[in-house]
């Protein structure tokens, strides 16, 4: 290197350049992470796949075909698993090592991080959405509710995004990064076994009440009722609404940069 | 660009009476320092002096508690977002995703950056070729440190914090940095270090700041840092630890002009008249009580010598 290489030329690139790297960076990183990416595309796409394959030979007695049952449940799967799983893993791990700390100290604003981490969240999903779609369309998914019902859903996911984000980010500041790692997988095994999401709540008995208050089984009630009838679900929507408030306040109470 | 042509009397850093506590305990104590553009300033101290948080606070990642801060003109946490990029740090640790290979860290950074250096001669410069795949996490500990390097200078910045730049590196490494530290400078950028590596801020500092529990103890360069205190010391270093009288008992030997303190159990450092006549001194006081010297030897001042004189403790590693 010669003379006059570092000579100061100092100056932070435009916001749009900055979001767009940040969001591209945090995408990649995702989508190379084995653990995430299973969690993002392929427990939900196995879930679809082998719930379908289950309910037909058993000849389960749905109000709908078991595939039509299952494909909105699982988008909300895959919502979760984006939204607070792997987001509240990522941001735990971000903080322990010092990345957080770093670009506090570069030319990014926070907004700049926040829009670029909630760029690449949608992303993400988005990818999740179009394989899990795709999938489903091949088991024979037929979606009710025509385009009503897909606004309605994408409405949901939005939401939904939003409630599970804020919860993510209050689990990652609560916890330690392998603390963090280890509640955030627990928490989405149980909610996929136990908490209404996959499967409607009225497949699990005397739970079916209790388990609307969830945000899982909300997340679910609403995609579901959003993809077979076309129409809003407003205690779910609600209940998700409830959640946000209460996810965002205990974020912003427990984040810590560093 | 918007920047109002800096003044060159105006200082890179100024910081004028800054107290910063954490809970009761006091970090910072009322600190003053000047670091002027275009230089190398070390601010020199032991762990937990205080010199962490003062360069937060230069960073804007601190508001100070009491007393005033400007960097480059600008208050740090008022002003952050214009002071940001304008200036490189180092962290002291970490600074990456988990998962990230090192060029593609410095490139995100880079990225956020509107005139950044060609990233090919930075990654060569600095050997992170060698990271190659590797993620983040599993890089060594030199290497992280060379990568904050690189992402602290690659948004071409007039004003670098290095906090503890070689901690951990190799010896070649150390090298590499220090050479890099010096182009920096001739190509104008200013640069604050931390460190405890005395033989760092000796070859590198045009200026020393020495700071202990907070305060600034003394300023200097290095040159008139160890000329100020007498030019020369001995070092005594014994096989069996001293008995507890032995070193008022030299003290009393040598007379005033010279100046006895204990390092730890086994060695002592003596300044102030530390001549031939005073090793002489020495060693037939060794004789007479029975203490056998490992060594006994007579050198020049180190900065390590003054912050001894300066703190009556060692800075430790």
């Amino acid at each position: 290197m010669s003379q006059g290489t570092f000579t100061p030329a100092p100056g932070a690139a435009p916001l749009h350049r900055q979001v767009r790297a940040q969001a591209a960076m945090e995408t990649k990183l995702l989508l190379r992470n084995g653990e995430q990416l299973l969690l993002a595309v392929v427990i939900p796409v196995l879930a679809l796949v082998g719930g379908t394959l289950a309910a037909r030979r058993l000849d389960l007695d749905l109000a709908h075909e078991p595939v039509d049952v299952l494909t909105p449940g699982v988008l909300a799967l895959a919502v979760m698993s984006t939204a607070f799983t792997s987001l509240a893993i990522a941001t735990g791990f971000e903080r322990r090592y010092g990345l957080l700390k770093r670009l506090g100290a570069s030319p990014l604003p926070r907004i700049g991080l926040l829009l670029g981490k909630v760029l690449a969240l949608l992303l993400v999903q988005l990818l999740q959405a179009v394989v899990i779609c795709a999938v489903a369309l091949g088991l024979g998914w037929r979606p009710g509710g025509g385009v009503l019902g897909a606004v309605v859903a994408v409405l949901a996911a939005l939401l939904g995004t939003c409630t599970f984000a804020g919860l993510g980010l209050a689990l990652a500041g609560a916890l330690r990064a392998e603390a963090t790692l280890a509640a955030a997988n627990l928490i989405y095994l149980l909610l996929m076994m136990g908490g209404g999401i996959v499967l409607p709540r009225d497949t699990y008995g005397a739970a079916e009440g209790p388990l609307q208050l969830l945000p899982s089984a909300a997340l679910g009630d609403a995609l579901r009722t959003a993809l077979w009838d076309g129409r809003a679900d407003a205690v779910a929507f609600l209940v998700l609404l409830v959640w946000a408030v209460l996810g965002a306040g205990l974020a912003s109470r427990l984040f810590k940069w560093e | 660009m918007s920047t109002p042509p800096a003044s060159a009397a105006e200082a890179a850093v100024e910081i004028d009476g800054l107290v910063m506590r954490y809970g009761d305990k006091v970090a910072v104590d009322g600190l003053s320092l000047r670091v002027e553009r275009g230089t190398i300033t070390a601010v020199l101290g032991p762990n937990g002096a205080g010199k962490t948080t003062t360069l937060e606070t230069c960073e804007g990642f601190r508001k100070a508690q009491a007393g005033t801060v400007r960097v480059l003109g600008l208050d740090p946490h008022r002003q952050r977002q214009q002071l940001l990029p304008r200036i490189g740090v180092m962290l002291q640790a970490g600074g990456a995703w988990s998962g990230v290979r090192a060029e593609e860290m410095l490139r995100h950074i880079a990225a956020l950056h509107a005139h950044p250096l060609p990233i090919e001669p930075l990654v060569e410069r600095l050997g992170l070729g060698e990271c190659g795949r590797t993620p983040y996490r599993r890089l060594s500990g030199g290497q992280q440190q060379r990568l904050g390097l690189a992402m602290a200078v690659v948004g071409r910045p007039e004003l670098c914090f290095v906090d503890e730049p070689t901690a951990g590196m190799d010896p070649a490494a150390r090298r590499t940095t220090w050479e890099l530290l010096e182009e920096l400078r001739a190509d104008g950028v200013t640069i604050v270090l931390t460190t405890h590596y005395m033989d760092e801020a000796e070859r590198l500092a045009d200026l020393v700041h020495v700071i202990d529990h907070g305060r600034l103890i003394a300023s200097g360069s290095p040159f008139e840092l160890t000329r100020s205190r007498g030019s020369a010391t001995i070092r005594l270093v014994v096989t069996d630890p001293f008995p507890p009288e032995a070193p008022a008992s030299l003290q009393r030997t040598l007379g005033p002009t010279a100046e006895v303190r204990p390092l730890n159990e086994q060695s002592l450092l003596i300044s102030g008249d530390a001549d031939a006549t005073t090793l002489a001194k020495v060693s037939a006081w060794c004789e007479e009580h029975n203490v056998l010297p490992e060594s006994l030897t007579l050198g020049q001042n180190t900065l390590e010598d003054v912050f001894l004189q300066l703190t009556g403790r060692g800075l430790g590693a």
